[in-house]
């Protein structure tokens, strides 16, 4: 695959399809991929990857991108498509301004989440089937590919590539994924539980703003938690408010926005599930308002920017979890 | 309904110009008694409830916050309580998701001739919030202790 | 800082008995910015108000409190006041320590405490006020009408005697509407077409009126009293300017099998045709559908004998663009179709037949001449079942309509009250749920049916017609005698449920008007703005906002016309200046407000902005229209980036409120 979208970008950027390529980049080591912009076809050849380890949702940095003259290429995989599908439809990114070239894949996993399965200083990676074969510097280890993936791609939403003018690989589909088993965990639980939980994960927030800055809902021009005028600035420590309640309303801001791509969770210093909270919402607004997914189709309306007269009481809520 | 507790809630009303400010009128005009713990803001429709205000309130140290619109079909905006029934269903769950007390938030649709309604509606809601005590968790959320 | 003037009042002994009112101005009067903090028994009264007045001179306040009774009550009072002495008026802010404190507080302490509380609140806000000016938007002086019946007719004819121009658009050839069918009207009985032709001929001679028949609205943009309206003008293939309506055309026309619509098809047309005698204007139309020379090419017989030269096979649709001040909505409503309603054999036998064709059988002017004959065969009928509220009141499912049709009762007394006036000799029947009669002389009117008429009245609803041996056998439940009754009828009259015309959705989107589930245009208030649609500048008139009769229906479009003439005469209309305003360096052009906005008064435009690399660079961002605007707020909660915020309302006035009180 890798070698195909390397072909690709270097064929876009010879025939003028495209003025710059974005894709992945390796770093120091083996999971460390970052997104890369890339004009020169030379160093394209030499640096753009494409393995287990780009996880890295390039559609946000399209919004500065398409901002640039003349047109971006850009490689996307499922989950990334939708958040690309997601952008253009609140006008974010413009869509003419793109090259969309879709990506089949297979799941990502990264430094943590192979530790995570037991497996320390990777060398190199690959998939042989449902395995995972790695070395690492202390010899070749396997371990079951599901153990290994990052948790948003064991419980994988879809494969479906949405809205891309190419496709490589195979077009992939919608699965019936267990992506909520977590939030009805938790709903099960009383509420004293669910509060200790949140406070035990919570506690660990050091404000980085990574989620954040990392998620392409969050594409706002100021955001609130910058912006003075919001009377919810502050950094840190000047006002607790905005330390004890970033995470609920960042939530709720990309609340039927949110194509739970799962990069806030991955991005986090200090691995507090914050997927958890969009999920919910999503469940929320799927159970009671009808089954909606942010990115997957451009013309339908967002739970929150719609109604019906015959909407549930908020007491609805009531049921749906323990007191 | 009668409670015992020298424990006063902080209370925040937030309520729409049209239907629920003038049903919180009319209880007064009628001398219906409520707790003076109730202190109501007015804003023009229940769809300007930013969940923001409600985070605030609970931050700066409110025990229960309550949203009152006119009843849906009758928004003098047509549509406003629509999507503000939405919000706070959205918001309300979030919270209770994150294992506050569900009882502190409530969506009230008061018309403006329902002043008895706005008084119950509040004697209840004080009542159910004085049984809960000082809110905490929220305060608490990130301090692990 | 602003410089805060405090007032509190003691409403006689309403505030004061249980609020101490100077321990709440000398608790006030630490706030910051308050320089001056004083209480007076009656702050609305004359004095009190030249003592606020005074008191702005004075000490150069920039904002006022005052603390009393509802700003409900008196908030324009004290606006209008404070703007006499040079303040603007948006500097003000009440605190409600009457109605929502004096009187539900028996507790004086308590009582003191909580008002000095909301008036800390009302100062924390007057603190992050800014004087705001209600703009103001001229008035274009012209009226459209949507819609062309007797509705219509009667708005445009108001408006117009009232000075101003007003267009009528009807999307058939002629205007008249479904008035124009109808033989006779209850309870009086009187000649449809001698009320409502010269009705007709008054809106096609008044030089204020101007109709433009055979024409759709296709586009609406702008706001009350700035409307821009596209309007396609259907090509006619006559030249109305030429064509005299000598009708010559329409007999040598060699197209003659053509369904007549105006008969309802129980007659034929030419291809080139004059909706009915008397229509307005009375200008042919070549129905493309049908025309020999529009679809081959060969024929050209109407533009031989037309000795005005006025065919003109080459005619286009003709888009027109005006501005209006203000819209009414008249597009009135159609009977719904009897496809569903299988049980009543409509589709099986021509001799069932709508009301509305009934209707057109006892005209003069139908296809029988006037003449009651059954379709089927020409036959005089001697027995007729007449059945009400078919697809009315119908609760849930596909079928029919939940609501009551309204007029279905009266119609049918007067159809089955003129059957047996003029046939003496026939049996009828009429088959209800209830008959509702409510109106002016309407229940003596049913009564006369059944008492001076003998028309048999049976409650209960008919369950099938079944065509047999050229008789149509009714089956049906008299609810009353509890039995089931067999009639073997000749003709069954079947009251359709009415529903809006199909093109008033369309037109709802087009002017952000909003709509009921059964497609009724929705008024401003059900009670008080019965004809006004919650989107200024949009007015109701006739059945489109509701079933309603002839009667009410003209009164409704006086009704209409008079709030559309009260518009007209301003000059200039003034806005509420409490409207949203978007931050343009803060928005994301995501198009979230513009979603949740009821009255479409948010708009897109690309502007430049530049980029921190001093480049520039094209946004997308929301403008708002002020004049439209109304003030919710539901943009500034759907907003993610906060760039949208409600003037007089803002997050941070209502922020610094909520700290205030939980201070």
């Amino acid at each position: 695959m890798q070698e195909m979208i390397r072909n690709k970008a270097l064929e876009l950027l010879k025939t003028g399809k495209a003025d710059r390529v974005l894709a992945w980049r390796r770093g120091a080591f083996c999971y460390d991929v970052t997104p890369a912009l890339f004009t020169d076809p030379e160093q394209l050849q030499k640096e753009l990857v494409f393995d287990l380890f780009c996880a890295p949702n390039l559609s946000k940095s399209l919004i500065a991108e398409s901002k640039k003259p003349g047109k971006t290429a850009v490689f996307l995989k499922s989950c990334d498509s939708y958040s690309l599908a997601q952008l253009c439809k609140e006008h974010r990114v413009d869509r003419e301004k793109v090259y969309a070239v879709g990506v089949e894949c297979h799941g990502t996993c990264d430094g943590e989440s192979l530790r995570a399965a037991g497996i320390t200083a990777p060398l190199r990676a690959r998939a042989e089937g449902e395995t995972l074969v790695v070395d690492t510097l202390y010899g070749e280890k396997t371990v079951s590919k599901q153990d290994a993936l990052l948790e948003r791609c064991r419980c994988c939403k879809s494969s479906r590539l949405v809205d891309c003018d190419e496709i490589l690989g195979r077009q992939g589909e919608e699965h019936d994924s267990t992506r909520f088993d977590e939030v009805r965990r938790l709903q099960a639980m009383t509420a004293r539980e669910r509060y200790d939980f949140w406070q035990t994960e919570l506690s660990r927030c050091i404000r980085c703003n990574a989620c954040r800055n990392v998620c392409p809902a969050c594409s706002c021009e100021k955001c609130v938690f910058d912006n003075p005028a919001s009377g919810v600035e502050n950094k840190g420590a000047a006002n607790s408010f905005e330390e004890q309640l970033f995470h609920i309303i960042r939530a709720f801001h990309v609340a039927g926005r949110c194509t739970d791509c799962g990069e806030c969770s991955r991005v986090c210093p200090q691995h507090i599930p914050l997927h958890l909270l969009n999920r919910k919402l999503i469940l929320d607004a799927n159970d009671l308002y009808g089954d909606y997914q942010a990115g997957a189709d451009p013309d339908s309306r967002p739970p929150m920017m719609a109604f019906s007269p015959d909407d549930p009481e908020p007491d609805v809520i009531y049921g749906r979890t323990q007191p | 309904m009668q409670v015992t507790t020298d424990f006063k809630p902080t209370i925040v009303a937030f309520c729409c110009n049209w239907c629920s400010y003038a049903g919180a009128d009319l209880s007064g005009t009628n001398r219906l008694q409520y707790p003076a713990n109730v202190k109501i803001i007015r804003i023009p429709c229940s769809c300007r409830m930013n969940p923001t205000f409600l985070l605030r309130a609970f931050q700066r140290g409110a025990d229960g916050v309550i949203l009152c619109g006119c009843h849906p079909g009758d928004c003098h905006y047509t549509t406003g309580n629509y999507y503000a029934r939405r919000r706070m269903t959205q918001l309300f769950s979030l919270l209770d998701f994150l294992g506050i007390e569900r009882e502190r938030t409530r969506v009230e649709w008061v018309s403006a001739a329902e002043g008895a309604k706005f008084a119950q509606v509040m004697n209840d809601f004080v009542a159910t919030v004085t049984r809960l005590g000082r809110n905490r968790r929220l305060e608490d959320l990130r301090c692990r202790k | 800082m602003q410089r805060i003037g405090v007032f509190v009042c003691w409403c006689g002994s309403n505030i004061a008995a249980t609020v101490d009112v100077q321990a709440v101005s000398d608790a006030l009067a630490q706030e910051p910015g308050v320089v001056l903090s004083t209480n007076y028994q009656y702050m609305c009264s004359q004095a009190g108000q030249e003592m606020i007045q005074s008191a702005i001179r004075e000490h150069g306040l920039t904002g006022v409190v005052i603390c009393s009774c509802s700003p409900r009550m008196h908030e324009a009072t004290f606006r209008k006041a404070c703007q006499k002495a040079g303040l603007n008026p948006y500097m003000v802010e009440i605190a409600n320590i009457r109605e929502q404190c004096s009187w539900i507080h028996k507790e004086k302490a308590t009582a003191t405490e909580k008002a000095i509380a909301l008036g800390k609140a009302a100062v924390a806000k007057v603190h992050l006020n800014a004087p705001l000016t209600a703009g103001q938007s001229p008035v274009t002086k012209r009226a459209l009408v949507i819609g062309g019946g007797i509705a219509g007719i009667q708005t445009a004819l108001d408006i117009a005697d009232a000075g101003f121009a007003v267009d009528i658009v009807e999307i058939q050839p002629t205007i008249g509407g479904n008035m124009a069918q109808i033989d006779k009207t209850f309870p009086t009985l009187d000649c449809d077409a001698c009320i409502l032709t010269p009705k007709m001929v008054d809106a096609a001679q008044n030089d204020k009126n101007h109709i433009l028949s055979y024409s759709q609205v296709e586009q609406v943009q702008g706001f009350v009293g700035n409307f821009t309206v596209t309007i396609r003008k259907k090509a006619r293939y006559v030249d109305e300017t030429r064509c005299t309506g000598c009708g010559l055309c329409t007999e040598k026309c060699p197209q003659k099998k053509v369904p007549n619509e105006f008969n309802l098809g129980m007659d034929n047309r030419r291809a080139i045709y004059i909706p009915f005698a008397q229509a307005v204007p009375k200008v042919a139309v070549i129905d493309p559908n049908y025309c020999t020379m529009l679809n081959t090419g060969k024929c050209g017989v109407c533009s031989k004998i037309c000795t005005a030269g006025a065919i003109n096979y080459h005619q286009k649709d003709e888009l027109i663009t005006r501005q209006y001040g203000a819209i009414v909505a008249a597009t009135g409503f159609n009977p719904i179709s009897m496809e569903k309603f299988d049980e009543y054999a409509y589709s099986q036998s021509p001799d069932v037949v709508t009301s509305l064709e009934f209707e057109r059988l006892m005209n003069a002017a139908g296809p029988t001449g006037g003449v009651l004959l059954r379709p089927s065969d020409g036959q005089h009928p001697h027995t007729l079942v007449f059945v009400q509220c078919v697809g009315s009141r119908c609760d849930g499912g596909e079928k029919g309509k939940p609501y009551c049709s309204k007029i279905c009762c009266m119609y049918t007394a007067k159809h089955a009250m003129l059957t047996r006036e003029k046939y003496p000799d026939t049996e009828v029947y009429v088959f209800y749920i209830d008959v509702r009669t409510p109106g002016k002389n309407f229940d003596e009117f049913y009564r006369r049916a059944v008492e001076e008429y003998g028309v048999h009245y049976v409650k209960g609803m008919v369950g099938k017609v079944v065509p047999e041996n050229g008789k149509l056998h009714v089956q049906a439940s008299d609810l009353l005698g509890g039995r089931q009754l067999h009639i073997d009828a000749d003709m069954v009259v079947l009251a359709a449920a009415i529903e809006p015309d199909k093109s008033a959705r369309p037109l709802a989107t087009m002017l952000t008007a909003s709509m009921d589930t059964n497609d009724f245009f929705t008024e401003a208030h059900p009670k008080l703005r019965p004809v006004e649609s919650p989107t200024a500048g949009v007015f109701l008139s006739g059945v489109c906002q509701g079933p309603k009769d002839i009667p009410e229906t003209v009164a409704q479009a006086g009704a209409a016309a008079a709030k559309v003439i009260g518009l007209l005469t301003k000059d200039h209309l003034t806005c509420n200046p409490c409207v949203a305003h978007s931050d343009e360096a803060m928005c994301n052009g995501c198009s979230a407000c513009e979603k949740v906005c009821p009255y479409g008064a948010i708009t897109y435009e690309s502007k430049p902005f530049r980029a921190p690399d001093r480049s520039t660079v094209l946004r997308r961002v929301a403008q708002v229209n002020p004049a439209v605007c109304q003030g919710c707020g539901a943009c500034t909660v759907a907003c993610p980036s906060g760039a949208m915020d409600l003037l007089g309302f803002s997050n941070q006035q209502i922020l610094a409120e909520v700290d205030a009180i939980c201070k």
